[in-house]
């Protein structure tokens, strides 16, 4: 098996809420691997978001360990996460957040525009991401003149731009219709065979059994971890 | 230098959708930086019309007069005992390096009589440096020359009016004889119009006489060597106060004046009169500038509480760049480019319609304006100032949201 890309030890999130304090994660230990499609599942108050958002750098942990990749990311700065997410994560939405008032192309440079050092050649480089998801005949027009369908491919677009090792999709058909829902599980999934991790948060089991593997989260603990 | 000129593109693009609001905001800015730059420019423009006045007088001029005397104890007025000489002129043009030329006058009152007229005027005998000291020009004929000086010559320049109340317009005075004190005297010249000296008397009514010929002719039973005004130029403005110190002390040694005796002579400069024209209006302008001043501040709190407006109707913007990689420091540098864009425009608004607005006042009031370039650099300056001043709370608080709040937000 290829090697490991995300490890957890031990990670627990604890929020303070009101006087009292919250365990949302209690313990959880998950290594994936390169190249994996995993997906994370779980009802409302699972701890499924709160482990995305770990996952996804856009928290930080209380206590235990996460390696990503070859780095310790247990304890870094605000800015450092960002750097990180900029670089290693991709991220899809349910509500795909384009910036309205940017046309499709401008919302796939976006990425770029926060890498350092500077990228010179953002357009081609969006472009050619819009070519990926089959939009590249759509870049001049903002998302209100897109169907939803279209904007999440935008947003994958935009996601694979700084070509991330993982792409993190939360919900990512959970405003679409079902036929258009599948597209997008396809795109993912074509994605995935080219070699980039991806991890789907979901709570709809059809959608779940796209991925090779489900992680079961119930009150904070991984209740059941199935492989294909 | 890349990432900048997006955030200005994003800027202009962000403030473009709310132009209404936008516009609405800047108001404050504009009407700040309009008000400044009129204010400034009706004061720069009254300014040098007074310095314009004042140098018309004549450049970089310095004078002495006779002080007050004291005779046992008892303490006369300014100029109530005569106290300059000859000696006193001649001591200046040897002591004091500071000063270019040296002129002297005694003056009069005359009745001039010409062939049908006659005209009461001031009389001012003189010496020829004072043409060039007071930069004044003749309209036609010539000015009194050494030899005129010399030969204790009867010949007399007219100013305008006294040439417009003792002959006939379009006829030509050079050489027509005017009778002063029963003495003739013929006319070799005629001043161009001077207009009024800052005291409000008017220069042009006068008639200038060589100093020998008033002296000795004239106004002879007073003192010999006697002059009551004593007029130089300094090198240089900057030579100015250094002309006057060294003209105070070649006048006390002149005087034998001993040290902690009261002068009996008094130095000042034209530069006096424009001194104090200046801090006349200073002050106004200054008054004026405080209120445009609270507009200004108005103005900002306007873009600050937009701003913040702005940042929580984006929090979800701000959330999504965040998860995509924006740093703190990224969101900040958005929302303050922002932020100056709104402002520097509405500093450049303010200032076209400040200039206009002074072209109006000047060609409607009469008031002369000058737009200097200064006051434009400065008013965007302190636009953009504001911007970054007022702008920098909303921002921060961007830079800080949480990004998983930020995206949460609806």
């Amino acid at each position: 098996m290829s090697s490991p890309i995300i490890q957890l030890d031990g990670v627990r999130k604890i929020f303070p809420m009101g006087g009292e304090t919250v365990e949302a994660l209690k313990g959880v230990d998950l290594t994936i691997h390169e190249g994996e499609f995993a997906a994370i599942m779980g009802t409302s108050g699972s701890g499924k978001s709160t482990l995305m958002h770990i996952l996804g750098l856009l928290d930080s942990l209380s206590e235990g360990r996460y390696r990503l990749g070859n780095e310790d990311v247990s304890s870094i700065s605000r800015d450092k996460r960002a750097e990180i997410r900029n670089q290693k994560i991709g991220f899809i939405f349910q509500s795909f957040n384009l910036l309205h008032r940017s046309t499709a192309l401008e919302n796939v440079e976006l990425p770029m525009l926060y890498r350092r050092p500077a990228v010179s050649d953002r357009r081609e480089i969006a472009l050619k991401a819009l070519k990926m998801v089959g939009l590249e005949d759509r870049a001049d027009h903002e998302p209100r003149q897109l169907s939803g369908g279209q904007q999440q491919r935008v947003a994958i677009a935009r996601a694979l731009v700084n070509s991330p090792p993982i792409i993190l999709a939360d919900e990512p058909t959970g405003n679409l219709d079902s036929r258009t829902g599948q597209d997008i599980m396809k795109l993912l999934t074509t994605l995935n065979q080219q070699g980039i991790t991806v991890i789907l948060v979901t709570h709809d089991p059809e959608i779940g059994k796209t991925a090779k593997r489900r992680i079961i989260l119930k009150d904070g603990n991984i209740e059941r971890d199935e492989s294909n | 230098m890349n990432f900048y000129l997006t955030a200005f593109q994003q800027a202009i693009s962000a403030l473009w959708s709310y132009k209404g609001r936008t516009l609405l905001t800047m108001l404050g800015i504009v009407i700040g930086i309009g008000t400044i730059i009129v204010m400034v420019s009706i004061g720069q423009g009254a300014n040098q019309a007074i310095q314009d006045q004042i140098n018309r007088m004549g450049t970089n001029l310095l004078y002495a007069v006779s002080g007050s005397s004291k005779k046992g104890g008892v303490r006369g007025g300014h100029g109530s005992q005569p106290t300059l000489r000859l000696k006193d002129v001649k001591a200046i043009s040897q002591l004091c390096p500071s000063v270019k030329e040296t002129s002297y006058q005694i003056n009069g009152v005359v009745q001039a009589i010409a062939e049908s007229n006659n005209w009461g005027t001031t009389l001012q005998g003189t010496v020829p440096a004072y043409v060039s000291i007071t930069n004044w020009g003749l309209q036609e004929g010539e000015f009194i020359n050494e030899q005129h000086l010399r030969k204790v010559a009867n010949v007399a320049v007219l100013g305008s009016v006294v040439a417009e109340n003792l002959f006939e317009p379009g006829t030509s005075i050079i050489g027509r004889k005017i009778r002063l004190k029963k003495v003739p005297f013929t006319v070799i010249g005629v001043l161009t119009t001077k207009g009024r000296t800052p005291d409000g008397r008017d220069a042009d009514d006068v008639i200038i006489i060589p100093y020998t010929t008033a002296a000795r002719k004239l106004m002879g039973r007073q003192l010999p060597g006697m002059v009551h005004f004593i007029m130089v130029s300094a090198r240089s403005k900057e030579l100015v106060p250094r002309a006057k110190w060294e003209m105070e002390a070649a006048l006390r040694q002149s005087h034998r004046i001993r040290e902690g005796d009261d002068d009996d002579f008094i130095v000042g400069s034209l530069d006096e009169f424009a001194d104090a024209a200046d801090e006349s209006t200073a002050i106004m302008r200054l008054l004026l500038i405080a209120v445009a001043s609270i507009s200004l501040v108005v103005g900002g709190i306007g873009i600050m509480n937009i701003m913040l407006v702005t940042v929580t109707e984006r929090t979800r913007e701000i959330g999504v760049r965040m998860a995509i990689g924006a740093k703190e420091r990224d969101i900040l540098t958005q929302f303050l480019v922002e932020s100056l864009t709104m402002s520097i425009v509405g500093g450049i608004l303010g200032t076209a319609i400040g200039i206009a607005a002074s072209r109006i006042i000047s060609v409607f009031a009469g008031w002369p304006t000058i737009i200097s370039p200064e006051s434009i650099v400065i008013a965007t300056f302190f636009s953009g100032l504001i911007g970054i001043f007022f702008g920098y709370y909303p921002a921060l608080k961007a830079s800080r949201l949480d990004p998983i709040e930020a995206l949460r937000h609806e």
